[in-house]
C-alpha cells in the first residue's frame, strides 16, 4: 500500500483512471435508470413510485461508503501518516455529501407517495440526516486546515469519530420501529424480485464508479493545487 | 381516506434531481481539476 504513497505514481494510476471510471459510470448509470424508468414493472403495493429505488439505493450506500472511505483514509493517515490519505478523505467528502443529501431528498420524494408523509423522525431517517451534517463538518474543517496551511490531523480524528454513525445507519431499521423497510439486500441473500434487482445492481455499480472517477478527479486537484503553492513559494523565496 | 397521488410526478422529481445533481457534481470536479492542472503546469513554466 506504501507504494501509492508516492503521488507521482498514483497520478500516473489515477490519469489512466479517470475518464474510463467517469465515462463508464455514466453509460451504466443511464441505462440503468432509463431501464428503471421505462422497462422495470411497477410493485404490487407501492405501484410506479418503486422505481425511485434505483436512485434512492445507490445514493444511500454511497453516502454511507463515502464516510466509510473518509474513516479508513484518516486512520491510514493517522497511524501510517500516509500523504495521499488525508488527500483521499478531503476528496471523498463532497460526493459523500451530495449522495448522503441525494438519499435523503429521493427518501422523502418516495415516502409521500409510500408511507404518506414526506418525513418522519425515526431512526434512519435521523440517523442519515446526522450523516449529512457530519459531512457538512468535515468539509468545513478540512478546508479550514487546508487553508491555514496545518495538517488535517483535526479533520482525520473527526473523520474516525464520525465512522460510529454508519453503524447506527445500517442497524436502525432492526433497532428502533420505523417506517422504513428492513435490508432487502444482505449478505445472506435477498428478498427482491429479479427484475428490480438486477437494475439495482448495474445502477448501484454504475454510481459507484461515477464516485471513484469523481474522487480520483478531486485528489488530482488537490494535488495539483498542492504541487502549484509550492512551486510559487520555491519561486518567490528564490526572487 | 387515502388520497390518490401521481406517482410519476415523484418519480421526475427523483430523477431529475438524481440526474442533474450528478451530471453537475461530475463537470465541477472535472472542471475543479483541469483548472487546477493548468495552474500547477503554469506554475511549473509549462
Amino acid at each position: 500500500m506504501h507504494g501509492f504513497a508516492n503521488p507521482a505514481r498514483f497520478l500516473r494510476i489515477a490519469r489512466v483512471l479517470t475518464v474510463p471510471f467517469l465515462v463508464a459510470g455514466l453509460l451504466l448509470t443511464g441505462a440503468s435508470l432509463y431501464y428503471g424508468l421505462v422497462y422495470a414493472p411497477p410493485e404490487r403495493l407501492q405501484g410506479d413510485s418503486v422505481r425511485i429505488l434505483f436512485i434512492h439505493v445507490p445514493a444511500a450506500w454511497l453516502g454511507m461508503a463515502g464516510w466509510s472511505g473518509i474513516a479508513v483514509a484518516s486512520f491510514v493517515e493517522l497511524v501510517w501518516r500516509h500523504p495521499l490519505a488525508g488527500i483521499g478523505a478531503r476528496a471523498a467528502a463532497v460526493p459523500g455529501a451530495f449522495f448522503a443529501f441525494l438519499c435523503l431528498a429521493t427518501g422523502s420524494l418516495w415516502g409521500r407517495p409510500a408511507w404518506g408523509t414526506w418525513w418522519v423522525w425515526d431512526g434512519r431517517l435521523t440517523s442519515v440526516l446526522v450523516l449529512l451534517f457530519l459531512y457538512f463538518g468535515y468539509i468545513a474543517l478540512a478546508g479550514a486546515s487546508a487553508r491555514e496551511g496545518g495538517g488535517s490531523r483535526i479533520a482525520a480524528i473527526f473523520g474516525l469519530v464520525g465512522a460510529v454513525n454508519i453503524p447506527i445507519i445500517h442497524y436502525s431499521v432492526l433497532w428502533w420501529n420505523s417506517l422504513h423497510q428492513p435490508p432487502s439486500l444482505t449478505t445472506g441473500g435477498s428478498t427482491m424480485a429479479g427484475p428490480f434487482l438486477w437494475g439495482l445492481m448495474a445502477a448501484t455499480l454504475g454510481f459507484t464508479l461515477i464516485f471513484g472517477g469523481v474522487v480520483l478527479a478531486r485528489m488530482r486537484a488537490i494535488l495539483a493545487d498542492v504541487q502549484a503553492e509550492a512551486r510559487l513559494r520555491r519561486k518567490a523565496e528564490g526572487a | 381516506m387515502r388520497e390518490a397521488l401521481d406517482h410519476w410526478i415523484f418519480v421526475f422529481a427523483s430523477y431529475a434531481l438524481g440526474v442533474g445533481g450528478t451530471l453537475a457534481l461530475v463537470a465541477w470536479s472535472w472542471i475543479g481539476m483541469k483548472r487546477a492542472e493548468r495552474r500547477r503546469d503554469k506554475a511549473r513554466g509549462k
